[in-house]
């Protein structure tokens, strides 16, 4: 077994200070030392985005960040999106859209999506596809996807 | 009426699944659990000398480790030809030799290294062609020929057709491997109780099935075994039979005695979850001079892997397409399943059809180009009117193949364009259109001699009702189209209704989440338990004030007066005032909906569904004949879907079955090499991702089923069916070179590109 360090970081706006094992990676981190459950693990490998989070705002695939590096940081999961109140109003747009399904990939959706919102609020459709390239979907073919984060755009949360 | 029937009604367990609340089975932890991990073979044909576990045994931190020789070795499966752990020789690369059950998944894995195995190679078979040579290695004792299934299906006078045709074609079409890729991976949580009793929390498609057939492969009585289904992430048919992994999980929690969780990496999954059934295809075809089709004769030869799961079993499926989409005068059909050492096929999606209509419809081109007609024209001279009957026994009593043709064609200029792209184009891109059409079931696929649905309708003190179905959700949105229906027929909102479809103990018997069958089947019976509640409702409404119940309806929530819509009492007083009386009573309906579909006779003949669904695709793409790359533009879709229930469900249905088709046609494709799996891995794997969709019209043409629920037919499947076919006629359109294998991967376009050139 490998050497524990200890990080201390923010996660979902709240600090946290733990010990991880060098070789975690910072989805094992989550889903299986702090049981945050709602990021998912489809591949392991960087390739599905289904593990999709935030790190000081910007999207990265958990399965493949050191859990280690996550020291010092902000780190954002499907479990901090929420709004104040219920749904956010990107959740909101994939409710009515239509944009789940089985759902399996729809919290990294929603991160990525969350990403692509606050990097480059006036994308058109186009671009909004090649933002989620990285992520799978195997249900809806992608278009409600497309669709709810587009009409997603125009609302801000209160 | 809340008017809820064909509106966008948003999935009811959309808004869990967006917070990431919802818990998948990987999110399951039960205490005291340990995790399963199983040691599958690196041979694909070998006899297993020895296989030595005591230094995983020893490892600490595990709690069990199995093989063969610790179960009771009954076989599984849809041919009942494999066994969880295999004690005397593997037949394929995934074939299971030992698992582990220990304190972490790490501890499982390291135990996994600890095990030696020694093997002894057998002569193995990669190749249909090659399992049917003289002296070729048997693979399976039972079956010396390696043959284990034929299915030969014939009307007409196929040598007559031959006869009467002025244009006799002939082509062979290989369909290769893919799989399905569902985000979430096969997974079971097997937990027994100290008094015997089993709960497998399990993703199966087939609920109560599953019981019956595990039972004996574990030696746990069926009335012991519950099964409760977390949310699925996906099915699209992967999880339609019993799978070795699932009796390991049980063997390993009865010997650890703990509750034991199996989840596969995604690389055990491409190797070790079914795939859909490679094909080598031969079809022949005949027209007469005016256009109209006189036979068509296939012999299928299919590659059965190791082991008989579902996939052996698509010929009943492909003979359907080849006997009946568009009139058939004489028809013959062959299929040989032979055993190899390559990956085993299960159902996915489309069931054969994807195969059968990309040679169909492949011809339906061709043919037309040689009678001089144009495809819309050809395929409208040949297409089905309502109220016929194929000559395969299958009722079209709603049959909405030529409004689906029409409409595509219309919505997508194809008669124009195609005539355009034709003409000479400048340039290395060049643009094509294509056509395909499909037919599949529509009401449910009578296999067993029930396609039945169970429901239990049970309304509560204050309006609210809960629906207990014996239907599967897998991501599709059956539940909601349920909710829907009950709502509708009681006049409460979609919000007053709670839908449980995933606990065996509790929801009554249901054949399984396949054939499209969910919506028809499920529905009409959840619909039906609703109207025996309304009629409950307002008979003692009537009875109450006195009036005849003929008068009465049930709207937002009360008992009104049907023609005014005057309320006269408010549902929850009502059903109090039920109870909290002398002579109580509560409202609980029941219902289990069979199809009056027959099971085919001993000729593969019969009206095997209650409806069947139509569907038309048209896809227009570009070929960039410098890089073979083929870029999918627009696809426009008509599909007789009998009614449409969820407008937002619907398009889903159809948006994501596109999609797969067009992975299936261009992007995806499972490498098998000498029996092993080379790409096992989203890198190597392409499924087609969002910049590489294409616009998607979806019309839906509405022929009101007299049999659906509301009028409504299945559409799960077909979706996915034609679009492989017209994506190689718009290529054909485009450059004039005809496709007859998949997937058209930029590497195979090009050199076929090239070949046609030189
Ligand atoms: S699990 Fe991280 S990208 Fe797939
Ligand atoms: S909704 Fe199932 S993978 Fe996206």
């Amino acid at each position: 077994m490998s050497l524990k360090h200890e990080i201390s970081f923010r996660l979902n706006g709240k600090p946290a200070t733990l010990s991880v094992a060098a070789h975690n990676s910072t989805l094992e981190l989550l889903r299986e030392k702090l049981r945050l459950t709602g990021t998912k693990h489809g591949c392991g490998e960087g390739e599905c985005g289904a593990c999709t989070i935030l790190v000081d705002g910007i999207s990265v695939n958990a399965c493949l960040m050191f859990a280690v590096d996550c020291d010092g940081r902000e780190v954002t999961t499907i479990e901090g999106l929420r709004a104040e109140k219920g749904l956010s109003e990107l959740q909101k747009a994939f409710v009515e859209e239509g944009a789940v399904q089985c759902g399996f990939c729809t919290p990294g959706m929603i991160a990525q999506a969350t990403h692509l919102r606050n990097t480059c609020p006036g994308m058109n459709r186009e671009e909004i596809r090649r933002g989620i390239e990285g992520n799978l979907c195997r249900c809806t073919g992608y278009k409600k996807i497309v669709d709810a984060i587009s009409s997603s755009l125009e609302k801000r949360d209160s | 009426m809340t008017g809820l029937i064909g509106k966008r009604v948003p999935k009811l367990d959309a808004p869990k699944k967006t917070t990431g609340e919802t818990r998948y089975l990987q999110d399951i932890e039960l205490p005291g659990m340990l995790h399963g991990k199983i040691l599958r073979s690196d041979r694909v044909h070998a006899r297993i000398v020895r296989i030595d576990t005591d230094e995983a045994k020893a490892l600490p931190g595990v709690h069990a480790v199995i093989t063969a020789k610790d179960t009771p070795g009954v076989p599984l499966g849809h041919g009942k030809d494999n066994t969880p752990l295999k004690g005397d020789k593997v037949r394929c690369i995934r074939d299971e030799i030992a698992a582990v059950a220990a304190e972490s998944e790490e501890i499982a894995e390291e135990a996994l290294r600890l095990i030696r195995v020694e093997y002894e190679d057998l002569p193995a078979i990669f190749s249909p062609a090659d399992a049917l040579k003289e002296g070729a290695p048997v693979i399976h004792g039972k079956h010396p020929d390696n043959i284990p299934f034929r299915f030969d299906y014939a009307h007409g006078d196929v040598d007559a057709g031959k006869e009467e045709s002025d244009i006799v074609i002939e082509d062979t079409f290989t369909l290769h491997f893919v799989t399905h890729c569902c985000m979430g991976v096969s997974g079971v949580i097997a937990d027994f109780d100290s008094s015997g009793n089993l709960t497998l929390h399990s993703l199966t498609q087939i609920p109560f099935l599953f019981k019956k057939d595990i039972s004996p492969v574990i030696g746990v009585p069926p009335g012991k075994i519950r099964v409760i289904q977390p949310v699925i992430g996906g099915g699209f048919g992967s999880k339609l039979d019993i799978y070795p992994f699932e009796p390991i999980c049980v063997f390993l929690a009865r010997a650890a005695k703990r509750p034991v969780r199996i989840v596969f990496t995604r690389e055990e999954e491409f190797v070790a979850s079914p795939t859909r059934q490679p094909v080598e295809l031969t079809l022949a075809s005949g027209v007469k001079k005016d256009g109209t089709l006189t036979f068509r004769d296939v012999r299928t030869l299919h590659d059965n892997g190791g082991y008989t799961s579902w996939g052996a079993t698509t010929p009943f499926v492909i003979m359907q397409t080849i006997s009946s989409l568009y009139r058939v005068p004489h028809c013959r059909y062959h299929t040989t399943v032979v055993y190899t050492n390559n990956p085993y096929s299960g159902s996915f999606r489309g069931y054969g059809n994807l195969q059968a209509t990309f040679a169909v419809e492949s011809h339906m081109d061709r043919l037309a180009e040689a009678v001089g007609m144009d495809p819309l024209a050809f395929r409208l001279h040949n297409a089905q009117e309502p109220g016929e009957t194929t000559l395969q026994g299958m009722n079209f009593d709603t049959c909405g193949l030529r409004e689906c043709l029409e409409t595509a064609s219309a919505k997508s200029g194809f008669l124009e364009k195609r005539r355009a792209y034709r003409s000479k184009q400048a340039g290395p891109v060049r643009r094509g259109i294509g056509i395909a059409s499909l037919l599949h079931v529509g009401g449910g696929a009578k296999i067993y001699r029930t396609d039945g649905c169970g429901t239990i309708l049970k309304l509560d003190d204050f309006g609210h009702a809960t629906v207990m179905t014996g239907s599967t959700d897998i991501g599709q949105g059956s539940e909601t189209v349920i909710a829907q229906f009950v709502a509708e027929e009681l006049g409460i909102p979609i919000s007053a209704i709670n839908v449980v479809n995933n606990d065996s103990e509790i929801t009554p018997w249901d054949v399984g989440v396949h054939a499209s069958r969910t919506t028809f089947i499920a529905g009409n019976s959840a619909l039906r338990a609703a109207k025996k509640a309304k009629d409950k409702l307002l008979a003692a409404a009537a009875k109450k004030a006195d009036l005849s119940a003929d008068g009465l309806d049930l709207r937002d929530g009360h008992v009104v007066d049907a023609a005014t819509g005057k309320p006269i009492v408010e549902l929850g007083k009502l059903i109090r005032s039920l109870h909290f009386t002398q002579r109580s009573d509560i409202v609980m309906t029941t219902e289990y909906y069979e199809p009056p579909s027959v099971m085919q006779d001993r000729e593969f003949k019969g009206n095997v569904s209650a409806s069947y669904a139509f569907g038309t695709q048209v896809v227009e793409l570009e070929v960039d004949t410098e890089t073979g790359i083929v870029r999918i533009l627009k696809v426009t879709a008509a599909h007789d879907v009998g009614r449409v229930i969820n407008q937002l469900g619907i398009e889903g249905q159809v948006e994501g079955g596109v999609v797969m088709g067009i992975g299936y046609a261009t992007t995806e494709h499972l490498v098998v090499e000498e029996g092993v799996v080379k790409n096992p891995s989203f890198r190597d794997y392409k499924l087609v991702t969002a910049p590489e969709t294409p616009e998607i019209d979806s019309t839906f043409i509405e022929t009101i089923d007299p049999e659906g629920p509301a009028g409504a037919k299945g559409i799960g499947e077909a979706p996915a069916i034609c679009i492989s076919a017209a994506i190689v006629n718009a290529i054909h359109n485009a450059t004039g070179v005809r496709f007859t294998e998949l997937p058209l991967t930029p590497e195979r376009v090009l050199r076929r590109l090239k070949e046609e050139r030189e």
